[in-house]
């Protein structure tokens, strides 16, 4: 019984932390779908949106207005930067280039990238910003089924539930409307989408403010658990296995991705880590998306692409 | 049915009626990139009803004069009018919301979507509602989407693709992709259609399906058709006007009997060959 405990509490604990990764992979999934590129600035518009917050949030506490209507308007504010990162992008970095092929906006996300990490901390400031939207606490479950019961970080709950909410919004966005499969279009050919009356330079505004918006709330979360700091970006670098494993077209995807990725590292770290050494956490998702990139290239979920030769 | 009529204005019915109206006019358009110049000083007309073809050697100018129509290219001289007024600064969905639609040479749809969802697409510029309207599926934004359906439905039944509805497009075969596309461009209830060698690669009992549903469209769906086509056969028989360049001039205009017994024509086109 305290095996299986202990078995529940680190598969728990990991599954839901891999939700977190899986917030940080949509925003790559969502651009990839609709613009067929792949956005290397996801990190850096995670790091601008979270020192948007977090700075607003600061500078209007400080000012003492009451705590809900400075969490809105910070989040509002932050809101309007994506927004504002979106349009620049689309103008001058995507914009200009419209017919080009994906490694040629590949190319132009990572310059992107740079100029936003170094925008982002020299208007905002570089310091390591304590953010606290959410509690942070731990909760203990099922305490009368398992000896000592099951601990469970309240923090990482409310990350499940968010994107939840998310995953299926965004779920009904591309299915349902008109726009979501504008977005679908455009990813498959700027011609014929442009043919049929659907303006590039909108789509792609309002697929990077999206993706902008999905930053500004991987941001709350992960600003709350690891304070709203540079290193941030580098969950892009998670998010890349989290995507292999996935597939990089399908949302739901990035979701079991991350999911895997969160658990599997977890189980591993607890279970292998006394057998073969610790670590494992650092390096599992990498090997576990080279397995996957070995058996099944196109990831769990994704589309398999066929070329008419 | 009418490839005998010598001076149009004889033919019966609705496109008689119409045949005087000029629904698009290019008045010396010339294009170039750089130091190719793509067209140089073209001149013609499109009237109401008519189907018009585009024809003329490889390299001629026929897909550059397509896309300055559609607006993807902006030629540096000329004058375009349509629908009796002068357009400035063309955009390929400005030209798709004043009632152009086309289809491509090398067939361009979206391949990772459904015959449905493709046609679908056609009808972008039709819908009202917003997207939040659309996210929820309720009262007027539902409606919407099911009048658009119905109108989808009965194109998927006039091209006879019923039975693909749901198939992605990636995995059909060709001939029935172009038909496919001709269905999204039709979704948009065009004034002008401008269809891109619609019967190219397809074998002769395809082209007979897509020479019947282009008639069809002519005559019930109201709209005016330009087409670019190789196979002479099927430009005599469906194109009401001919319209011949070559080197990027207009070297012929007229009826097909007209076009065809051109000495300028014979010389660049068809005559060589033989």
């Amino acid at each position: 019984m305290l095996l299986a405990g202990q078995v529940l509490e680190v598969l728990l604990g990991g599954l839901l932390s891999g939700v977190l990764y899986s917030l940080v992979a949509l925003g790559f999934v969502l651009i990839f779908k609709a613009s067929g590129v792949f956005n290397f600035a996801q990190g850096a518009m995670v790091l601008l949106a979270g020192l948007a917050l977090v700075r607003c949030l600061d500078y209007l506490t400080h000012h003492e207005f009451p705590a809900w209507l400075a969490v809105l308007l910070a989040l509002m504010f932050a809101a309007a930067i994506m927004a504002l990162t979106a349009w620049l992008v689309e103008r001058f970095v995507l914009g200009p280039l419209v017919n080009q092929d994906g490694l040629t906006l590949f190319m132009s996300t990572i310059g992107a990238t740079f100029v936003l990490e170094g925008a982002s901390q020299m208007i905002f400031g570089s310091d390591v910003y304590p953010l606290r939207l959410f509690p942070s606490d731990a909760w203990i479950i099922l305490d009368n089924v398992f000896p000592g019961g099951i601990l469970i970080n309240k923090l990482d709950v409310w990350g499940g539930l968010i994107a939840g909410v998310l995953v299926a919004g965004l779920a009904v966005f591309f299915q349902n409307t008109k726009t979501g499969r504008a977005l679908r279009a455009v990813a498959d050919d700027h011609a014929a989408a442009q043919s049929v009356g659907i303006p590039i330079s909108w789509i792609w505004f309002v697929v990077w403010l999206v993706a902008g918006l999905v930053a500004l709330v991987a941001a709350t979360i992960w600003g709350t658990k690891l304070g709203v700091q540079f290193s941030i970006t580098f969950l892009a670098l998670k998010a890349l296995p989290v995507l292999i494993i996935g597939g990089f077209t399908s949302v739901p995807g990035a979701i079991v991705g991350g999911l895997m990725v969160g658990a599997g590292e977890k189980l591993a770290e607890i279970y292998l880590g006394p057998h073969i050494g610790g670590g494992i956490e650092y390096w599992f998702a990498y090997v576990l998306a080279l397995l996957v990139l070995l058996l099944r290239p196109q990831g769990l979920f994704g589309e398999r692409i066929i070329e008419r030769i | 049915m009418k490839a005998d009529v010598e001076p149009r204005p004889a033919v019966a019915g609705r496109s008689a009626v119409a045949a005087g109206e000029v629904l698009l006019s290019l008045e010396h358009v010339s294009l170039s990139f750089g130091g190719v110049r793509a067209l140089r000083d073209v001149s013609f007309d499109i009237r109401k009803g008519e189907i018009r073809a585009i024809i003329g050697p490889n390299g001629a100018g026929k897909t550059s004069m397509l896309n300055v129509i559609n607006g993807f290219y902006q030629p540096q001289q000329g004058v375009i009018t349509f629908k009796g007024r002068r357009r400035h600064n063309m955009r390929p969905y400005l030209a798709a919301s004043q009632g152009i639609a086309r289809t491509f040479q090398n067939v361009a749809l979206f391949k990772g979507m459904s015959t449905l969802d493709n046609i679908m697409t056609g009808r972008t510029l039709k819908m009202r509602r917003g997207i939040v309207a659309h996210m929820l599926h309720w009262g007027p934004a539902q409606r919407e989407e099911i009048r658009h359906r119905e109108a989808v439905e009965r194109i998927i039944d006039f091209l006879e693709i019923a039975h693909i509805r749901k198939v992605p497009v990636g995995k059909l075969p060709y001939g029935l992709q172009k038909r496919v596309e001709l269905g999204r461009a039709l979704a948009m209830e065009p004034e002008l259609l401008l269809l891109d060698e619609p019967m190219a690669g397809m074998n002769l009992e395809e082209k007979q399906d897509m020479s019947r549903f282009i008639l069809t469209v002519k005559d019930s769906f109201d709209t005016t058709i330009a087409l670019i086509e190789h196979d002479m056969g099927v430009v005599m028989d469906l194109s009401d006007r001919v319209v011949v360049l070559d080197y990027g001039r207009k070297i012929a205009d007229g009826s097909p009997a007209q076009v065809q017994a051109d000495q300028a024509v014979i010389d660049a086109y068809l005559g060589v060959a033989h």
